[in-house]
């Protein structure tokens, strides 16, 4: 990614380059500003923020709230905290992202190198089904839940998840192995190689990089769902965002921004991690596609 | 591919065949039953007279005609138009600059490229919290201004009917202008050095090569830039409620927020499904297009 320094073709002066570090550590700071102040006031006693300066370092540390929102702030009936919520993210979040990577493999592998007549158009009809608005699924999901006994389950919003994750994760699949060299695959098959075979064999080694990506891309979204889990969760089965935005949103007592502050950090947690752990193969993996289209 | 085969077949070359539509069938079926049949089931919903339940009882185009008469969806609308043409000009404006800028062997890339890139980890709750109290004139930069002397500082937006809306777009640009640039310093990256020399041997100046070459090669990045940007801000649900609930007032309703209170909380189904089928024509006419060029060109 990096090139020879003197094989560059636009060359900037001393000013311009100036000019152009100024505006990028600028915008560094923006997009650092609102994580910056979300930490150091969730460290803050809550005087500290409603009687002073929310850009000022804390005076005095505490971890209070970190454990208030994590194990003792109301949320539901009772004063659980986030903690069972967190967990019912977990319990979500694996086996979707499982169940729709693999599925989005199998299916790129065939789409690719198993193409029968009309396989272009239902890839079509996939292409679009990422892309629909979820509004125009709700209500007929919310009754299909209901009459098999998965409303307000987990299990449910696995499903829902699942179904909704094939789209992207065959699209991501089954851009990557198109590029990967077809006569490979016959040959394998000359020699008598049958369909898992080759899938085990030779396409999943390659699968690495396009894997981390579709793995990546659906855990921040399953994570970061929203709308499926106000719609679809109780209160026993509830996900991480929905009671952070309860939390935050409840309107009884004195609202405790640095409680609310230390739920909003729990909350991204688990991607920020995926992301600084994953991120850079995430964006090697999306610039790999997006160059070659 | 495998149809091809002339050969005798016995049952394994059959099993063969078969498999790879075996394997593929139930991800098929879960797409048209959740994805198409629903969509045909809301459709059919929009024509009915449902309110808290669904019902079968076709009304024709009333609840369309309803639709366009509420003023909070007349609200929505004109709020969605001001949020993603905003929200799309700022974020592929920053994206491009961002992209353009650290493609000039700046140092540090390595440590500044995952700075601009993290919003889009983090959720529209995240996002739409921290934003909410860094807006908030009473604990957040307005009372910061205060405290570091500025005193006659405003900037109560978030507390203004007429504002508000564009407190959304500050956050969700934010969250997604990074992403936008990671995709154009993509497409930078991809762009023939030698070809630029050659031009420069010309004479073009870095902003002619800029004008006249860089950035019309960036076109796949900027439709892909504008068809992601779009359909999120058709979708966007999760912002609304974090960071505004819809208020003040109806001020920051959008056509999502609309969809689920007529739905599910105010007992007019027919209405919420129509709301969404318009959502999903929008989306259509963005995506239709796409996709189907998309194909083309794949063949």
């Amino acid at each position: 990614m990096s090139m020879g320094a003197q094989d560059q073709a636009i060359r900037t002066g001393r000013i311009t380059r100036m000019f152009i570090y100024v505006v990028l550590i600028f915008f560094a700071l923006f997009y650092l500003l609102p994580f910056f102040i979300m930490m150091i006031n969730s460290v803050k006693p809550l005087e500290e923020i409603t009687g002073g300066n929310m850009m000022a370092l804390p005076t005095e540390y505490t971890f209070a709230p970190w454990a208030s929102a994590w194990g003792s702030a109301q949320i539901g009936v009772e004063a659980t905290g986030l903690k069972p919520y967190f967990m019912n993210s977990i319990l979500m979040v694996v086996p979707a992202v499982a169940i729709s990577t693999i599925l989005g493999a199998l299916n790129g592998y065939i789409l690719t190198k198993w193409q029968f007549r009309g396989s272009n158009i239902l890839f079509g009809l996939m292409l679009f089904s990422c892309f629909i608005p979820f509004q125009i699924v709700l209500i007929p999901m919310a009754r299909v839940l209901g009459s098999i006994g998965l409303a307000g389950t987990t299990s449910g919003l696995i499903l829902v998840h699942v179904v909704y994750g094939i789209g992207f994760s065959t699209l991501y699949f089954r851009n990557y192995y198109a590029a990967f060299p077809t006569e490979l695959v016959r040959a394998a098959m000359m020699d008598g190689a049958g369909f898992f075979r080759i899938f085990w064999r030779i396409m999943l080694p390659v699968s690495g990089p396009i894997a981390v990506v579709c793995i990546i891309w659906q855990f921040t979204n399953i994570w970061n769902d929203f709308l499926f889990g106000a719609s679809f969760a109780d209160l026993d089965s509830m996900p991480m965002t929905v009671a952070l935005n309860n939390l935050v949103n409840s309107s009884t007592g004195v609202k405790a921004y640095n409680v609310d502050f230390a739920g909003a950090i729990l909350a991204a947690l688990p991607t920020l991690l995926v992301y600084i752990v994953a991120g850079r193969y995430f964006v090697r993996g999306l610039m790999a596609g997006s160059v070659k289209g | 591919m495998a149809g091809s085969t002339r050969a005798p077949q016995d049952m394994r070359t059959i099993l063969q065949n078969w498999l790879p539509k075996l394997v593929l069938s139930p991800s098929l079926a879960a797409m048209m039953v959740f994805v198409y049949g629903f969509i045909v089931y809301t459709v059919y919903l929009s024509f009915t007279n449902s309110r808290m339940l669904p019902s079968y009882d076709l009304v024709g185009f009333d609840n369309y005609a309803r639709l366009f008469g509420l003023s909070a969806w007349t609200t929505a609308l004109i709020n969605l138009a001001i949020f993603a043409t905003l929200y799309i000009v700022i974020c592929i404006a920053i994206g491009l600059l961002l992209a353009i800028f650290l493609d000039q062997k700046i140092r540090g890339e390595g440590m500044l490229r995952p700075i601009y890139l993290y919003p889009m980890a983090l959720s529209f709750i995240v996002t739409g919290t921290a934003w909410k109290w860094l807006l908030d004139p009473g604990i957040g930069l307005e009372n910061t201004m205060h405290m570091w002397g500025w005193e006659s500082f405003e900037f109560g937006w978030i507390k203004d009917r007429d504002y508000a809306i564009y407190t959304l777009v500050i956050a969700a640009v934010w969250q997604s202008s990074g992403f936008v640039m990671a995709m154009f310093l993509a497409g930078l990256r991809g762009i023939d050095n030698e070809m630029l020399k050659a031009a420069q041997i010309d004479g073009a100046s870095n902003w002619n090569l800029y004008r006249r070459i860089v950035i019309p090669l960036l076109r796949p990045a900027f439709l892909s830039a504008f068809v992601i940007l779009a359909h999120l801000a058709i979708k966007s649900y999760d912002l609304v409620i974090a960071l505004t609930g819809g208020g003040p007032g109806r001020a920051t309703e959008l056509p999502a927020t609309f969809m689920y209170s007529y739905t599910f909380t105010r007992n007019q189904m027919g209405v919420g499904a129509a709301s969404a089928v318009i959502m999903l024509m929008g989306i259509a006419a963005i995506m239709v297009p796409y996709v189907y060029a998309e194909l083309k060109e794949q063949k």
